[in-house]
């Protein structure tokens, strides 16, 4: 029977064709990070399902405020500056991991959780003070599209942050093994994802939005 | 402007919504199941006490991780929630036959509103959905050669989100009502302001909840598909099978995103009073209707693809050939996955978006029926000149060939604008999609359940009963909807609860016995599998390849070993199984190597355990409740992150040992 066996090595020699890795050889590759890029692209449709929510609806102010009269632009480039600036420093962040700095990994996340967590607050104060001006999502169409885009945003970049907590104790516990740099890469494009997300929103719902 | 969650009702601080008046005890139909739900769960939780099966159904089941467990698990659930749908169908069609003239039926519009809107659902989200999937995940990484999906702890995480969403829908039964608004739930109908009671709230949540599981699944099982193939499996040499699981996949990821978020606008809607699909305030109803078909036609290619991939599997091994045309099969099944895309509008061309508009949509939706007769006339030259057997998976096909021809051409027909004009929302649509599902995607997954039970359990299923179930359905479904298309054709509605003219009766009295013949074939297929069981030593398939099969799923045992394959297997051709048994394979008896597997984990189901709880105090509005479950939910999450020791190698003396038993089976069973 054994003669029968496909060698890897003999089949060059022999007629018989390889049918087995019987040297155990071949590793599927890990597919965590395409599958996160495909969730990440799975997310990008639920934006999009918003964005064209708003563009559907984002001029129907049924006879109440509108965008040129509610936005803060000021308010908003600094939002949009704390948010942009968080991304750099993520990515300061992902070059002391390529560079197996455990203490720089932690630092660089926690100013960037600080900076989201800045524009989270800037949100909330947002959408506090257009609640209390009687400019609610119940309003009209045009802030009902306007507070789930922003808002589901807004959320997640506050899950963004939960995960950047979870991950730094788990940076600090086990440092930058295999699996934790595989989340930080995860985490990474998240992060950027909702930048540039953040920049759609700036430029559709603000940018525009003041427009006549 | 009002704020929905102080509405009329009393909204208890404790309960919510949730008082005894939601126990439908006066509904006597509802209490008989009731009773009935509770003496047979008493009588199972009774023998698995019995027989001490609590621990081995923890550990080997509901905590596997195993893609083949999860499969098998996943076709129980579509068994058990087709019964519950067909039990729905069978009372639409008793209500229908009898309520004419004075005679009212025995189900008022309100129950029977519930009745329609239940079957749709569970139909598509908790039977055909979960037939698929676990059709896919036990069959896809065998046919690729790998030894599990992607990521092994989400597959079982998915499966029993899905299995939550159709407990949650199971609840709407005995507690409260369900959706009364059909199966897509259109605004503004749906609406806060014309379904205030909970009905709606069960929809969004249950499919919610199933549908974080349905994308899920989707994602791993393209980085499956993707990623995991045995090495010199090029994508041109994969099976059909997995070429249309991969499509389908795609289209899952690409569309369910989009159920989601209309269906997070109806709950905002719902929850908080926005105005996104209300009548006033600048809200637009015909936005949801968008969405939701943007979503819903590429659904009905997730369903079907992966049952044409069924198709091309069985044809080829029944006729004993290769597959006709593979490649035509393969660009075939990608342009139908991308025009999927292209033609959500025809199911609402009575919209009025306009002659050009609809037109555009018209011409799309008759091209999708090109590489769709492709796919057909493949079939037909696969079986030309082949040595078919006609066992019982390849009775399926062919019915199959023949009832969604027919499907395929009255959609045709609706593609046409002027036609679709007169014919929306009569029951000449209703027979279309029975026509195409139930002759596409049920006859498919009878054929696959057929074809790969062997595989599974080890054991071939009984060919008497196995032909009766199909001929009981074929001529159950041709009777059943024949005379709803003649019906459609002169202008009766769908979803009607009582008729004024009495001579549609005959009609649907005769559909009626086509709903009974169906059901007598769902009983067949029960009394099939009873009946295999009970024989099962003498339909023993030892060989694991009881077909003389032609893919990789057939080169291991039945059923395969948790590691499915001692080796990875090296692929040279697209019939990569055919091709090692042509070309002088032999199983190797020695050499083995340890095996690297995921753990088994409780976390999948403990996080859809805790989501059930979510949805259902979101339904009720028990504030308290939510809070306390999504804590708990963020809490679990993160625990389980914590968790870095997912893995463990299975040492080569088991794998030996493991090997060295079916060595000797095949020695003793002669093959």
């Amino acid at each position: 029977m054994s003669d029968a066996i496909t060698m890897p090595g003999a089949a060059a020699s022999s007629n018989t064709p390889v049918f087995l890795d019987l040297a155990g050889k071949h590793h599927p590759e890990n597919g965590t990070l395409l599958g996160f890029w495909i969730y990440l692209m799975s997310d990008c449709l639920i934006f999009a399902c918003l964005f064209a929510a708003y563009g559907v609806l984002g001029r129907s102010y049924a006879a109440g405020p509108s965008g040129a009269e509610l936005f803060d632009l000021p308010l908003v480039a600094v939002n949009t500056g704390l948010l942009l600036f968080s991304s750099i420093t993520y990515g300061i962040a992902m070059i002391a991991m390529q560079a197996r700095s455990k203490r720089g990994v932690l630092v660089w996340l926690a100013i960037t959780g600080l900076l989201g967590a800045g524009f989270i607050g800037l949100e909330l104060y947002e959408f506090s003070h257009l609640i209390h001006e009687g400019a609610g999502p119940q309003r009209s169409a045009f802030l009902t599209a306007f507070f789930a885009l922003v808002g589901t945003h807004g959320l997640h970049v506050s899950f963004g942050i939960i995960w950047l907590l979870v991950l730094m104790s788990q940076v600090g516990r086990h440092g930058l093994t295999a699996a934790n740099q595989r989340r930080l890469f995860c985490l990474s494009m998240f992060w950027h994802f909702l930048d540039v997300v953040w920049i759609g929103v700036f430029t559709f719902v603000y940018l525009m939005g003041v427009l006549p | 402007m009002f704020n929905p969650v102080t509405s009329p009702e009393a909204v208890s601080p404790l309960f919510g919504k949730l008082s005894l008046a939601a126990i439908p005890y006066h509904e006597p139909i509802l209490l008989a199941t009731f009773a009935g739900v509770v003496v047979g769960g008493l009588a199972v939780l009774g023998l698995l006490t019995k027989f001490r099966l609590w621990g081995p159904l923890w550990r080997d089941w509901v905590t596997s991780i195993d893609h083949k467990k999860i499969g098998i698990m996943y076709m129980v659930l579509g068994l058990i929630m087709l019964l519950r749908g067909f039990a729905d169908a069978l009372m639409m069609r008793a209500q229908q036959a009898m309520a004419f003239g004075d005679n009212p039926g025995f189900l008022p519009p309100h129950h029977y509103d519930q009745v329609f809107t239940a079957h749709g659902v569970i139909m598509i989200f908790f039977v055909a959905m979960p037939f698929i999937t676990g059709l896919m995940n036990y069959v896809v990484p065998l046919q690729i050669g790998a030894r599990d999906v992607a990521f092994p702890f989400l597959n079982n995480f998915s499966f029993w989100m899905t299995t939550a969403g159709a407990v949650l829908v199971m609840i709407s039964l005995f507690v409260g009502e369900f959706a009364k608004t059909g199966w897509l739930a259109y605004p503004p109908l749906s609406g806060l302001a014309f379904s205030p009671d909970v009905g709606v709230d069960y929809y969004i949540w249950a499919l919610q909840i199933a549908g974080v599981g349905t994308t899920l699944s989707g994602i791993n099982l393209v980085v499956t598909i993707i990623k995991m193939r045995a090495p010199g499996m090029l994508l041109m040499k994969m099976p059909v099978f997995t070429w249309t699981s991969l499509c389908a996949n795609v289209l899952i990821v690409a569309t369910f995103p989009i159920l989601t978020a209309a269906l997070a606008m109806l709950a905002l809607d719902r929850y908080v009073g926005s105005n996104f699909f209300t009548n006033d305030l600048g809200g637009n109803a015909m936005m949801y209707v968008n969405l939701i078909w943007i979503w819903g036609h590429p659904e009905v290619y997730i369903l079907i693809l992966p049952l044409f991939g069924v198709y091309s599997e069985v044809v080829s091994t029944y006729s004993g050939k290769r597959l006709f045309g593979y490649s035509s099969m393969v660009y075939a099944t990608v342009c139908i996955t991308i025009l999927s895309y292209l033609v959500w509008l025809h199911h609402f061309f009575t919209m009025g978006s306009g002659a050009s508009v609809n037109s555009f949509f018209g011409i799309t939706t008759m091209i999708i029926s090109i590489p769709t007769g492709a796919k057909i006339f493949n079939w037909l030259f696969t079986m030309y000149r082949g040595r078919i057997r006609f066992d019982v998976p390849m009775l399926w096909v062919m019915g199959f060939m023949v009832t969604f021809t027919v499907g395929g051409m009255t959609g045709v027909l609706l593609a046409v604008p002027p036609a679709d004009f007169v014919l929306h929302n009569s029951l000449f649509l209703i027979a279309h999609f029975h026509n195409v599902i139930i002759g596409g995607v049920v006859f498919g997954v009878f054929a696959a359940m057929v074809y790969w039970f062997p595989k599974a359990f080890g054991y071939t299923l009984d060919t008497f009963w196995g032909k009766l179930s199909f001929w009981f359905w074929l001529s159950g479904y041709w009777l059943a909807f024949t005379p709803l298309y003649v019906l459609g054709l002169m202008g009766v509605t769908r979803r009607m609860n009582h008729f004024d003219d009495s001579t549609l009766q005959p009609w649907f009295i005769v559909a009626a016995l086509g709903a009974v013949l169906i059901a007598l074939g769902i009983g067949s297929f029960l009394m099939c599998l009873f009946v295999s069981y009970r024989k099962r030593e003498q339909l023993r398939d030892v060989s694991g390849d009881p077909w003389n099969g032609r893919t990789l799923e057939w080169s291991t045992s039945s059923p395969p070993p948790e590691y499915n394959f001692a080796f990875t297997p090296v692929v040279r051709d697209t019939d990569a199984w055919w091709d090692m048994k042509q070309h002088g394979f032999t199983r190797p008896e020695a050499g083995f190597l340890p095996i690297h597997m995921p753990k088994n984990t409780a976390a999948g189901v403990v996080l859809a355990g805790i989501s059930l709880v979510l949805g259902f105090a979101l339904i009720w509005h028990i504030w308290w409740l939510v809070v306390a479950s999504f804590v708990s939910l963020i809490a679990t999450v993160i625990v389980h992150t914590f968790n870095y020791q997912r893995d463990y190698h299975i040492a080569a003396d088991t794998v030996a040992a493991t090997e060295a038993m079916r060595t000797q089976q095949l020695s003793a069973a002669h093959v």
